[in-house]
């Protein structure tokens, strides 16, 4: 494979740019810092999108390679690469990060320049995350995305931002640590290498690979989040800003996910199998229980935060069952969440922006005031609930096709999933934007403005697009997903 | 012997500090009161000097007054740490020590001899050699502690720390008399010669391996023998706590290095138990006493303790590789130190030592600059990537379960989670919380900013590039076993 340095270029040009950022500062009302980041995200999406253009589809082998040692003494490289699956979630940092530079263009009461630049440098360290394929490199970016985030929900956040940013960052920082060790354990396996392929190769004892999946297990799992370490996520998204909850559901939560495939899946696939009874209980326990818990929330971003772990909850369903369209489809699932939590709070962000509430009580009728707000969000709504024609119908309909191929119980129960997700998700859009005006404040909304139309309309547009047009994006995943699918029936005990 | 003989070109760098500081105190006396800037930049002068001395050395090996004294890459790289620290001591504090009436030659004749203790320790290569450093070093830091004698919580400070540091000494010299016993030699590869007869299960050596390890462990404040530490870290004036808890933590690394590796590697049974216990007490009490502190140099202090058990994991992984990654993590812990202590040095004023964490409420307001570089300084002491502090951890864990002991690297990690939570707490005071209307933050200091600046930044920027600071660390150890 060619190396052009893209996907460096990638991780450095926006972390970089926040610096940037940073040393302009808020003078002149804040507009230079808001154009520089507007150009640096877009100049960061346009980097990423040659590696789209360029990807070979017809290889599961890693694209873009960069290899150059790091540190030497501890054998640690700066090792980079891509496949199908890692693809998708670095295009869907990219243009996220220009969307959410865009909706903060004015809604951000203080130290705008700050806000936008954390925002810039964790977009860098999330695609550095995706890329990565040295195991220290991996961890690097992984938690070095915590401290922007940490940040962001601690300055910019609601009341309680600061119980919130401090569970959100110890959470996440527990889950962690052990895979760490995991880490460090599989290097003296591998033969004195931190490289993930090699960690593939590596063989590995049945109680071995139990212990590491099971460090690997939390550390995913508390970032994804799964049942029952998932409590730092409701307040996470309500205290967080607009922002901070657009990139913590739409791409954090996916890094949980693509852990599992990166790392779980292909080092420890005998311990996979072994307790995916494990994984599929969690799952459905997400799926059943948690989307009852979504139905009876008051506050509007906490509901689409429970919503997002229900969802999260077919995506770790699809992955282990070992199908490759169960598998297909969880990938597909986390890129529609992507776009449709995005929107969803984006949608929410709106209304705050406008009431500064998020009690659904307080809304009723928004229909009458904001047409076009109304129908957008119908349109994510729908997508949330999985309609036909939208992208939530594709990922969910092929997690549930995988399953029942060879779980047809757990797949039954999971199909109920999307009859709950229907039900709080159009009982949250009937309260809000339907029936009669009864609040005098609600009568005041104005509709969207441009710039909301702009971002809320091109997530529209990709909503749409994956629904019902989901072949190019399922062509990217294929090879790589058919070469996932052979590593994990390849037993990998000794002997 | 063949290299036992009188080389004493060996110890120009210790020689040049002594004349210096000799120096130092002549000049101080004869110029006076007005011209006490003359003392300072002598003193600078003198450190940039031993420096450029060790860095000549850099690469030369062997022993000098007949094998009392010893030169290898270990010593030349250690000494020009301990020196470069002595010196960031110095230009942190100057305004410091103006504003508070200590801005005298004595602090900087104190500071060179302790100094000098430290490099005498590093260097040293006989027992009695090795006791000689760190007395002196440790007397010219009793000194400095109780230097404020007006402040009786300095002097407090000054006198716990010399009871217990002189009992830590008494300790750590009936060990050495004990194993003087044993072999009949002072010298320390004669005692790792004169081991190999003794065997390890004796009781004697036992007896002294748990002597000369207790001492160590006193003398870095691991628990359970940290109690001098915090209120030493906390009574003593700021520059002094400085240096307290750079320079000897590496300079104690050494003094482990030379007596239980060098001399008594024999015994590492022995005493990679003891130091398993100090380091499970030390995570334990480090990590969680520092959360129920409000004043940030008493937190810092306890936060010391968890350093030391996570620096002595290296120690009990006991390898080549389980040294080096120890020294490495002393390097930069203090490194990491200099930088925290050096931020309330440069936040203080007269009268306001900015040494509780509510002090530093809404930081990031009336100093965003100083704000961010305590993000840096904190995310790197918690060991969060991309920060060098966690290098530090990786180098000690990688070590550790090289060595098989997953389970007290797992049990450090989780350590980390929880020291984690107070550093995050400091943040919060600062980055989170409104600004305080009564605090005023000492006058603008460019000399103590710029090298707090540069302090803090290389703990990111090498937390980006880490490789050749790595490689340096782990050639200081290369052969050492």
């Amino acid at each position: 494979m060619h190396s052009f340095g893209l996907l460096s270029a990638a991780i450095w040009a926006p972390i970089i740019g926040g610096f940037l950022v940073l040393a302009v500062g808020d003078r002149a009302g804040g507009n230079p810092a808001r154009w520089l980041a507007l150009l640096v995200s877009l100049l960061t999406f346009a980097i990423t999108l040659p590696l789209f253009t360029g990807f070979d589809t017809h290889t599961a082998a890693m694209q873009f390679v960069e290899r150059v040692p790091w540190i030497p003494v501890f054998h640690i490289t700066y090792f980079l690469g891509i496949d199908g699956i890692s693809l998708w979630f670095i295009l869907l940092t990219s243009f996220l990060t220009v969307l959410v530079v865009i909706a903060s263009w004015r809604n951000v009461p203080m130290r705008i320049a700050q806000y936008l630049a954390a925002f810039l440098i964790m977009d860098g360290l999330m695609i550095g995350v995706f890329c990565a394929l040295d195991a220290i490199l991996f961890y690097v970016f992984w938690e070095a995305m915590l401290i922007p985030m940490f940040l962001i929900i601690g300055v910019w956040g609601g009341p309680r931002r600061v119980y919130a940013t401090i569970k959100f960052f110890l959470y996440t920082f527990l889950g962690s640590v052990l895979m760490l060790v995991a880490f460090l354990y599989l290097y003296f396996h591998s033969g004195d290498s931190f490289s993930l392929l090699a960690f593939q190769k590596t063989p590995l004892g049945a109680n071995a690979q139990i212990w590491i999946f099971l460090a690997f297990l939390i550390a995913f799992a508390v970032k994804i989040p799964m049942w029952p370490v998932h409590t730092w996520l409701p307040d996470a998204h309500v205290e967080a800003p607009t922002g901070g909850s657009v990139i913590l559901a739409a791409i954090m939560l996916k890094m949980g996910a693509y852990g599992f495939l990166r790392l779980s899946l292909p080092i420890t696939p005998d311990a996979s199998h072994q307790l995916a009874w494990l994984m599929i209980v969690l799952s459905l326990i997400a799926i059943v229980y948690i989307a009852l818990i979504a139905i009876v929330q008051q506050d509007m971003k906490k509901l689409i935060a429970y919503s997002s772990i229900a969802h999260m909850g077919f995506v770790t369903l699809g992955l282990f069952v070992f199908t490759q369209t169960a598998i297909e489809g969880a990938i597909i699932q986390m890129l529609s969440h992507g776009f449709v939590s995005a929107a969803m709070f984006l949608c929410v962000g709106v209304l705050y922006d406008r009431m500064h509430t998020r009690d659904i009580q307080a809304y009723g009728g928004v229909a009458n005031v904001m047409p076009i707000f109304a129908s957008l969000m119908m349109l994510f709504a729908m997508a949330n609930v999985g309609l036909p024609g939208t992208s939530g119908f594709v990922g969910e309909f092929m997690v549930v096709l995988g399953t029942y191929q060879v779980h047809p119980w757990p797949a039954i129960i999971a199909a109920t999933g999307l009859i709950t997700g229907a039900g709080y998700t159009l009982w949250l859009f009937k309260r809000v934007i339907f029936g009669g005006i009864i609040h005098a404040e609600v009568a005041a909304l104005n509709d969207l403005n441009g710039r909301e139309i702009l971002v809320l309309g091109s997530l529209a547009v990709f909503v749409l697009l994956q629904g019902v047009w989901p072949a190019p994006f399922l062509d990217i995943v294929h090879q790589s997903v058919a070469h996932l699918l052979q590593q994990v029936a390849t037993s990998k005990v000794p002997g | 012997m063949q290299n036992a003989l009188f080389h004493w070109s060996f110890a120009i760098p210790e020689i040049w500090v002594l004349a210096m500081a000799c120096v130092v105190l002549l000049v101080d006396v004869f110029v006076g009161e007005r011209q006490r800037d003359v003392a300072y930049v002598l003193s600078i002068f003198s450190l940039l000097a031993a420096m450029a001395l060790t860095c000549s050395q850099m690469g030369q090996t062997g022993f000098a007054f007949f094998g009392q004294f010893h030169l290898d890459p270990f010593t030349s790289i250690a000494s020009f740490l301990v020196e470069l620290l002595s010196l960031l001591v110095l230009l942190y504090s100057r305004k410091y020590l103006l504003r508070r009436a200590l801005y005298r030659g004595e602090v900087f004749v104190l500071l060179l001899f302790a100094l000098l203790g430290a490099l005498i320790l590093i260097s040293g290569s006989n027992l009695l050699v090795l006791y000689l450093g760190l007395e002196l070093l440790a007397l010219s830091q009793y000194a400095l502690v109780a230097f404020q004698r007006g402040n009786l919580r300095a002097t407090e400070a000054g006198l716990k720390y010399f009871i217990l540091g002189a009992l830590a000494s008494a300790l750590l010299l009936y060990g050495m008399s004990l194993l003087y016993g044993l072999t009949g030699t002072l010298d320390l590869h004669q005692i790792a010669i004169g081991l190999v007869n003794v065997g390890g299960a004796n009781y004697l050596l036992m007896l002294a391996v748990i002597f000369l390890v207790a001492g160590i462990a006193f003398k870095f404040g691991a628990a359970p023998f940290h109690m001098w530490l915090p209120d030493a870290y906390q009574g003593a004036p700021t520059p002094v706590t400085l240096f307290m808890s750079s320079v000897p933590k590496i300079a104690i690394f050494a003094l482990f290095l030379r007596i239980l590796v060098d001399g008594g590697y024999g015994s590492i049974e022995i005493w990679q138990q003891l130091f398993v216990a100090l380091v499970v007490v030390s995570l334990l009490i480090g990590n969680v006493v520092a959360i129920a502190q409000t004043n940030l140099k008493r937190m810092l202090a306890y936060s010391t303790v968890g350093n030391m058990g996570f620096l002595a994991l290296g120690i009990v992984a006991g390898t080549q590789n389980g040294l080096a990654s120890a020294f490495f993590y002393a390097v930069v812990y203090a490194f990491m130190a200099t930088a925290a202590f050096g931020l309330i040095v440069y936040l203080s004023r007269e009268g306001f030592e900015a040494e509780e964490i509510s002090d530093l409420r809404g930081l990031v307001r009336t100093r965003p600059w100083a704000a961010f570089l305590l993000l840096i300084i904190m995310f790197s002491l918690a060991g969060v990537p991309p920060t060098i502090g966690f290098y530090a951890k990786l180098a000690v864990f990688q070590a550790l379960i090289e060595a098989h002991f997953v389970w007290l690297a797992v049990f450090g990690v989780l350590m980390a989670v929880v020291g984690a939570f107070y550093y995050l707490r400091v943040l919060k005071v600062a980055l989170f919380d409104p600004p305080a209307e009564d605090l005023a933050y000492g006058a603008d200091d460019p000399l103590a900013a710029s090298v707090l600046t540069v302090n803090s930044l290389a703990l990111l920027i090498l937390g980006i590039v880490p490789g050749a600071l790595v490689a340096f660390c782990y050639h200081a150890l290369q052969g050492v076993l």
